[in-house]
């Protein structure tokens, strides 16, 4: 089961409370993560990554296990331990608002 | 009995207000999306209680939000705006090419007949419309692509689509303005366009009457003599009498001619209201006073309106999608300011009074009269 936070702003548009729980078929990526997120929430698609490129969205950053993944390849397996469920895969709002 | 209800767009979320006929006491309610910019709320004609809301963030995007039951309950629709092909580029304030990219929806206008149709202006400039209620929506791409696009370029706001009028005798007809592109015309609902800026005059662009480059920010119309505009541009107050073709300013007497919304009585198509701005460097009212001004005559003559409105040390902005009328007998008129307030007046501007106060910044004002 994978772990996922979302900023407060998402969270309150999907009307989730709290983290998410995701299961991933196949190999658990960037992409793979938020493509189940995005089933599952539909509303979400488009306000985390741009929906004709699929490109993470300028002011939104990716983290796990204290490690910025922003720039990371979509397709590169996340840490074991986010793969595992002993740590969150963060989606982040970029600090912008002062 | 009858009543309004007054859809505000803020910076920090939508708020719906509401009041019977009188419009003394009005209930309030919101925020709606609270954090979100809210560029723009409107109502479907054709179905009271159908609105559109634009949501956005400069970090999630855009999120369309549509109500079935007048504001009380919303659901997100479809949010996903491709331009129709390779969109190409437009001017970037300094004159480079700069690629054409979707930012948000700055004005809803929903279709005269069917509550499920609706187009939307967005920055960067394009016109899109669903027919199915805001699930999908497509690009109307002639107006993008009719071959100026590339020499339009962003106003300070942005490069939006933020005037979109559904002529009310002739459906085909419809008229669009972007700053700062100009004013625009479709006589086969949408498909094809051309740009209408004869008589315009801009400082700032290379040729001051060229055919596109002006920055209109807002038109109006009466739906009664679809062929009289009356535009607000950057600077200049301007007017046409056969839907476009030519423009004469009718600025007149104002004490400043920069300014944002223009609006048109309910019932009389020749009284006209805007609120002038000190300039494009200093956005809000000379003197510090807020005074929205008022033509009987079609422009030329107008007379300054401040009974209830701030007389002093007033630096508020209205902007352009913020001023609304109603079409109650007393037309009812409606703005809002960057300051938050939201001033109403039940007598055609004659008095005004503040339904609230302490609004985040408004950004749009629309008006629905409900039977």
């Amino acid at each position: 089961m994978i772990r996922l936070v979302l900023p407060a702003h998402l969270r309150t548009l999907a009307h989730i409370d709290g983290e998410v729980e995701l299961t991933v078929a196949g190999e658990v990526t960037q992409r793979s993560v938020l493509d189940a997120l995005e089933a599952r929430y539909p509303v979400l698609c488009g306000t985390i990554r741009d929906q004709d490129t699929g490109k993470r969205r300028p002011f939104i950053r990716f983290f796990a296990c204290e490690e910025d993944l922003s720039h990371e390849q979509p397709d590169a397996e996340l840490p074991k331990d986010v793969v595992v469920g002993k740590e969150p895969y963060l989606v982040v709002a970029a600090m912008a608002g002062g | 009995m009858s009543g309004v209800r007054v859809l505000v767009g803020t910076r920090k979320g939508a708020f719906v207000l509401t009041a019977d006929g009188k419009r003394k006491d009005w209930d309030v309610s919101g925020p709606f999306f609270g954090g979100w910019e809210i560029y723009h709320v409107k109502g479907s004609p054709a179905d009271k209680n159908r609105l559109y809301a634009s949501q956005s963030s400069g970090w999630s995007g855009q999120v369309v939000q549509r109500s079935d039951d007048g504001g009380k309950t919303w659901e997100p629709v479809g949010n996903k705006f491709s331009y129709d092909g390779k969109p190409g580029t437009h001017q970037w304030y300094d004159g480079t090419p700069h690629p054409w990219e979707f930012a948000r929806v700055w004005h809803f206008e929903p279709g005269p007949d069917d509550p499920d149709t609706v187009y939307a202006g967005v920055e960067d400039a394009g016109l899109f419309r669903t027919a199915d209620g805001g699930q999908h929506w497509e690009e109307l791409p002639g107006l993008r692509t009719h071959g100026s696009g590339p020499s339009w370029q962003p106003g300070a706001g942005g490069m939006c689509l933020h005037t979109i009028i559904v002529d009310p005798a002739q459906h085909d007809r419809m008229f669009a303005a972007i700053s700062a592109a100009g004013a625009f015309r479709s006589d086969d609902a949408g498909q094809t366009w051309r740009p209408i800026n004869r008589g315009l005059r801009s400082e700032g662009i290379p040729d001051e009457d060229a055919e596109v480059g002006h920055c209109v920010h807002r038109i109006a119309q009466h739906p009664s003599r679809p062929d009289v505009l009356f535009m607000q541009k950057h600077w200049d107050v301007m007017r046409s009498d056969n839907a476009g073709e030519s423009w004469r300013e009718i600025s007149g007497n104002l004490p400043t001619d920069f300014g944002f919304p223009i609006d048109v009585h309910a019932h009389e198509p020749d009284t006209v209201y805007v609120v002038p701005i000190t300039s494009d460097g200093e956005h809000f009212p000379p003197e510090g006073k807020l005074r929205v001004y008022r033509s009987r005559t079609g422009g030329d003559d107008w007379e300054p309106l401040t009974n209830g409105l701030p007389q002093a040390h007033c630096y508020v902005n209205v902007l352009r999608d913020a001023m609304s009328v109603d079409s109650l007998d007393d037309c009812g008129v409606y703005f809002g300011t960057t300051g938050g307030q939201v001033y109403a007046s039940a007598d055609a501007g004659d008095s005004w009074a503040p339904i609230v106060r302490d609004l985040p910044a408004v950004l749009s004002v629309e008006v629905q009269t409900l039977p």
